[in-house]
């Protein structure tokens, strides 16, 4: 905790090198003579104080965190309880990784005998570089501060620095999401990189059997073919899903934007969207909870065999209904999009407001609807309570939708969850898995916004 | 005669009295009626869907905020040799009660009172509630008091209506003695294995730390994009390459941040696993093309006839940008971002993908400590075999929602009051 006290401290200390700043450049201003070569107002003076102390010592402190760790270890193992360690590096290590989470408090007792005899230079370590390492940031917020304060002058273009530094700021802001993307495209490529040098891609994308184990058959099969999965996925997400939500969401968007009295509107827009507000983990206990047992209880009433009670239907079905509000305001934006020249001239000609809809505004707005279709099937895709909950793990390349079918996402968390080692060709298929799901979701949201931005241009 | 009125007829189609125009328009106007009872049909079934699912979660989640209880009568004197109340006051208090040994009295008064096979009517860890009762009013160890403590699952599940023929006949035989009672150990507990003990308060404190992370750094950051996209990038490849990664983040799916996390920062950060802290960042890094977004459209919508008046009377541009623009775009840009939190509250893919699945019993005390969040605790119960776990999880999903809604509204009404339309 003594971290973010020395960190409270030179914040608090910041500011008062603000403050001191201030001071120091209103005097500028009560000073007659020099009033007229002041170039930035008093705040900025004591901002550029502030960040002179401040900016240094954090980035001194960031910095430390992440050198002193191998100092500590340095220092621990130059101490005398260092010698009974044993020579092999992988024991030295787990000892000294067991020790350090005694010292720093994370971990109570020790397994190992050894590694309660390293704790205590452990934490002499420990405390003597945080000591070392407080000191270093405080001495560089007061140099600092001093520094910047002593070059206070009237001519100082304060403002025009600070600017520059909020600016970078603005700038470095906006690549985090650019860096986010990088970095989700390096670890998911890299893990599956490892995967790959495992099973071979062919084996992984177009193998029908899924049934992943942690070392080879006795011929060399490895049971982590996909196509099951991508079938699932396919069915639940693009099948079922839509057939419940395009008829629905479409059919809403065609009430509420054509028909449906101003009031009724105000109403039901914002139930829809509650909707789609709701959490899938709810859906999913729905699903499980409600409409599996009652789809599989239909399923036996009519004589289908193979109904089981976590079933293909019950997820789609109950992710139709997440997907509903998203279709419905994507067809709502595309036909409030359609010139409204058109539909008068429909109307105009005596055709009746369903024949306008179904054969002027439907067929114009069709590229913006197909936009989002696509843009709901990704998000079907990629959905993962509903399917983890309420579809099963039994990978069945089927088409009773009464049966029990596993998708890409049940797969990911199945992989993930539980006992893992990092290096078992099980762990590394989530990744695969998720950069597959990654790059077909990314097409089809491209696909699905160039279709848009094509069709608004043209009736722009 | 006949046949020139139907050649008449057939010339004249527009002629609105003939029996074929007629039929003709009927059939219209019966189609568009057709189409637009569909169109309702369609709007009311979507709304009824959401009405069943909330019937049904209130339905079986009111019941998960009550307990069967069953009376428990405790006589101190006898049972303690005699303690004074004032061994239980001050600081000493939990220590004395401890060698007491509270649970060894209730188990014997409940031997009692109902036979040797007593201790099976009656939930695990009611004790506590006598130790909590001691605690507050520690005069009660001097007296005969009667006790209210909570059933055992099965009898609950079967009291409330829904139990197995086993604990339904137990029930008849204590109906008499049998009674409801709010389960205040419900808001106040964290995770247990017995559902008649179970809370939610772990969760909901792991939920909050987990959103204070996430804003902590999704806020700033998905404000400053925005300015800085909108105010101030130049048009080139580079800023292109921004704008095309967020608009991609906006759409990747959730789980794909959770791989992000695991293999970012648990793996090469090393980060400690189920910590608030890994899902605060990559929740964050979640929210945050929400926030852009929506800040994007916000710092849009203000007139530039306020940059040019700033500008006009000597502003810098930065002056501009954070003395007039932002705080004009503000109300926008904080109902985005509630509706980006509250979908990162609901969310439970990516936590699950950092290990936030954990069995945790205590509620965390700092952020990198094992937490969980409401969300998937609610997962992780409807994973349980134990009936008494149905209305558990139906009540936590109450909570869940009524926080949803409580921020939903919010975001309404922060839009409704403060957005200005220009």
């Amino acid at each position: 905790m003594t971290g973010s006290i020395l960190f409270l401290l030179i914040i608090v200390l910041g500011g008062m090198a603000w403050f001191f700043g201030r001071v120091k450049a209103n005097r500028f201003l009560t000073d007659s003579k020099k009033r007229g070569e002041v170039h930035s107002l008093p705040n900025y003076h004591g901002w550029y104080v502030a960040l002179w102390a401040i900016g240094p010592a954090l980035l001194f402190l960031l910095v430390w965190n992440i050198t002193s760790p191998a100092l500590i270890t340095d220092a621990a193992l130059a101490s005398p309880a260092a010698e009974q360690l044993p020579q092999d590096a992988f024991a030295r290590g787990s000892i000294l990784a067991e020790a350090r989470s005694i010292a720093s408090g994370q971990q109570v007792k020790a397994f190992n005998p050894l590694s309660q005899s390293m704790v205590e230079p452990y934490k002499t370590a420990i405390s003597y570089y945080q000591t070392l390492g407080a000191i270093a940031a405080l001495l560089l917020v007061f140099a600092g501060g001093a520094y910047s304060w002593l070059r206070l002058k009237p001519e100082l273009r304060a403002r025009t620095k600070i600017e520059r530094i909020t600016m970078m700021t603005l700038l470095l802001a906006s690549l985090i999401a650019t860096i986010t993307t990088v970095g989700i495209f390096a670890s998911l490529i890299f893990e599956s990189a490892r995967f790959f040098s495992m099973v071979s891609p062919i084996d992984f994308l177009f193998g029908t059997e899924w049934n992943p184990k942690a070392v080879a058959g006795p011929r060399g099969e490895t049971g982590f073919g996909a196509i099951p999965l991508f079938w699932g996925t396919v069915f639940i997400g693009a099948i079922i899903a839509m057939i419940v939500a395009i008829p629905l969401g479409l059919m809403s968007a065609i009430y509420l934007t054509q028909y449906a009295p101003p009031k009724f509107r105000a109403w039901m827009k914002p139930i829809l969207e509650v909707l789609a507000g709701v959490p899938t983990v709810v859906y999913g206990y729905f699903a499980a909870l409600t409409v599996a047992p009652a789809l599989r209880d239909f399923a036996v009433s009519i004589g289908i065999s193979g109904a089981s009670s976590e079933s293909a239907l019950a997820a789609g079905v109950v992710m139709g209904i997440m997907i509903i509000p998203f279709v419905s305001s994507m067809a709502d934006d595309s036909i409030a999009a359609v010139p409204s020249a058109m539909r008068d001239g429909s109307l105009a000609m005596g055709a009746t407001n369903s024949e306008t809809i179904k054969k002027v505004l439907i067929p114009a707005a069709l590229p913006g609807v197909v936009g989002g279709v696509l843009l709901a099937v990704s998000r079907a895709i990629g959905e993962t309570m509903i399917v983890v909950m309420a579809a099963g793990l039994a990978a069945n390349m089927t088409a009773n939708p009464f049966s029990s079918v596993t998708t890409v996402t049940t797969q990911i968390v199945q992989l993930l969850t539980g006992d893992q080692e990092f290096d078992s060709p099980k762990t590394l298929a989530a990744f695969a898995l998720g950069l597959v799901l990654f790059i077909v979701t990314l097409l089809l949201n491209l696909i699905a916004l160039r279709v848009v931005k094509k069709y608004r241009e043209a009736y722009e | 005669m006949n046949s020139t009125t139907a050649l008449v007829e057939e010339r004249n189609p527009t002629d609105w009295h003939s029996n074929a125009m007629q039929t003709r328009i009927r059939k219209r106007y019966a189609a568009e009626r057709r189409f637009k009872a569909l169109g309702l049909g369609a709007i009311i079934l979507s709304a009824g869907f959401l009405a069943f699912l909330l019937i049904v979660m209130v339905g079986n989640g009111l019941r998960g905020f009550t307990q069967t209880e069953l009376p428990v009568e405790i006589d101190f004197p006898a049972m303690t040799g005699g303690a004074s109340a004032s061994q239980f006051e001050g600081a000493n208090g939990e220590a004395n009660l401890r060698t007491l040994g509270v649970r060894d009295i209730v188990n014997t008064s409940v031997e009692i009172q109902y036979g040797d096979e007593g201790s099976a009517l009656f939930s695990g860890g009611g004790w506590q509630a006598v130790s909590a009762a001691i605690l507050s009013d520690p005069d009660i160890v001097e007296t005969k008091t009667t006790f209210y403590l909570p059933a055992e699952s099965e009898i609950d599940v079967a009291y409330k209506g829904d139990g197995s023929a086993l604990a339904e006949a137990k029930v008849t035989e204590l109906s008499d003695q049998l009674s409801t009672g709010f389960n205040w150990n419900f808001l106040s507990n964290s995770d247990a294995t017995d559902p008649m003990q179970v809370g939610i308060w772990g969760a909901l404190k792991g939920s909050l730390i987990t959103m204070f992370i996430t804003l902590l750094i999704a806020f700033p950051i998905g404000v400053l994009s925005a300015l800085y996209l909108e105010e101030y990038a130049p048009k080139n490849r580079f800023t292109d390459l921004i704008e095309v990664s967020i608009n991609n983040l906006a759409a990747v799916p959730s789980i794909i941040f959770g791989l992000l996390g695991l293999a970012v920062f648990l793996n090469l950060f090393g980060l400690p696993r189920s910590a608030a802290l890994v899902g605060g960042l990559t929740l964050a890094l979640m929210t945050m093309p929400v926030i852009v977004i929506s800040g994007r459209n916000a710092v849009k919508a203000v007139p530039p006839s306020i940059r040019e008046a700033a500008l006009g009377i000597g502003a810098s541009q930065m002056q501009v940008v954070f003395h007039h623009v932002l705080p004009l775009a503000l109300p926008g840009i904080l109902t985005g971002t509630i509706i980006g939190m509250a979908r990162a509250l609901g969310e439970t893919a990516p936590l699950l993908m950092i290990g936030m699945r954990a069995f945790i019993a205590t509620p965390p005390g700092g952020i990198v400590e094992p937490a969980t969040v409401l969300p998937v605790q609610i997962f992780l119960w409807s994973d349980e075999v134990n009936r008494g776990f149905v209305e558990k999880t139906s009540a936590a999903i109450i909570v869940l929602l009524l926080f949803l809604l409580t921020m939903n509204a919010l975001a309404i009404y922060l839009r409704n009051r403060f957005e200005t339309r220009w």
